[in-house]
């Protein structure tokens, strides 16, 4: 792990793997949503909205998977103080952001001819809300942080903490009474018919990629805005000004 | 008899929510990347 945590090293792989990450997302996930449009036949029971089930069920589980890699990396960058651990986290959060948005959104949008109602108060849709209000938290925290010039550390425990609400979203439906349907999916099985689950893994993986690369993307972005910072205080330094001015 | 609910609309609706939201933020993404390298490119360079 420690290999990859030289800022050079990391940037020749980011470079590397950016663009044919994105190409291969595009790609897999253009495939995976015109398949959903075009080839599937309607469900018994909802109707022709069953092909909101891939874009519903690849962009909650990224909402998801975004907030476990802020806790994984801020993990990291506490014990073992990982120089690209926090720049990680802070990558992940908006793509997690836009995500968990555009879950709730398709989601509320797909509840409309489904269960009669945009949205339920209840445990799942509420977590899932929770988790959108965590991320416009944990965004506003380390810009503010970043701003300042403070380290990273208050956001890196807000990150860890705000983990809880993972299991949570989880388990909602199965600990409270819900019209959001119980897990399809678990390790190692499906309920859902391969006709529906194909094209949900495609949309999944596919959308998992535009993830990949969109982390990729923004950590590049914050480290050359270091690097820009760093260098302009040294040349400040240089020339016997005061570094504020170039902040 | 009950009528119907076109159910194509929702569909639709759902569709262009997720993608827009997903071309924005990759869009942005790279301008964002874009900028920034070459910010520095041009810091290294003076």
């Amino acid at each position: 792990m420690h290999f990859y945590a030289n800022p050079t090293r990391f940037l020749k792989i980011a470079r590397w793997l950016t663009v044919p990450l994105l190409l291969a997302g595009l790609a897999l996930t253009g495939a995976a949503l015109a398949w959903s449009l075009i080839m599937l036949p309607p469900d018994r029971l909802m109707g022709e909205t069953v092909r909101i089930l891939p874009i519903h069920v690849a962009t909650a589980w990224l909402g998801m998977a975004g907030w476990t890699s802020i806790a994984i990396a801020s993990l990291i960058e506490l014990v073992w103080r990982h120089p690209l651990a926090a720049i990680a986290a802070r990558a992940s959060a908006v793509p997690g952001a836009v995500f968990t948005f555009a879950c709730l959104a398709s989601g509320s949008i797909w509840a409309r001819p489904t269960w009669g109602t945009w949205w339920v108060w209840d445990g799942r849709l509420t977590s899932m809300l929770v988790l959108l209000f965590l991320y416009l938290g944990y965004i506003a925290l380390t810009a503010a942080l970043a701003r300042e010039g403070q380290p990273s550390r208050i956001a890196a425990i807000f990150g860890i903490v705000g983990v809880i609400n993972i299991p949570i979203i989880n388990r909602s439906v199965e600990w409270w009474n819900s019209l959001h349907q119980p897990a399809s999916i678990t390790l190692g099985q499906s309920a859902i018919d391969p006709v529906f689950l194909w094209p949900l893994l495609a949309a999944t993986v596919g959308f998992s990629l535009l993830f990949g690369a969109v982390v990729l993307m923004r950590m590049r972005a914050l480290l050359a805005e270091i690097q820009t910072e760093a260098r302009l205080r040294r040349r400040a330094q240089q020339a016997g000004l005061p570094s504020e001015n170039f902040a | 008899m009950r009528e119907s609910l076109d159910q194509w609309p929702f569909v639709w609706a759902a569709y262009a929510v997720v993608v827009l939201a997903t071309l924005a933020l990759l869009g942005w993404s790279w301008v964002a990347m874009q900028r920034a390298e070459k910010r520095r490119d041009e810091a290294r360079q003076r």
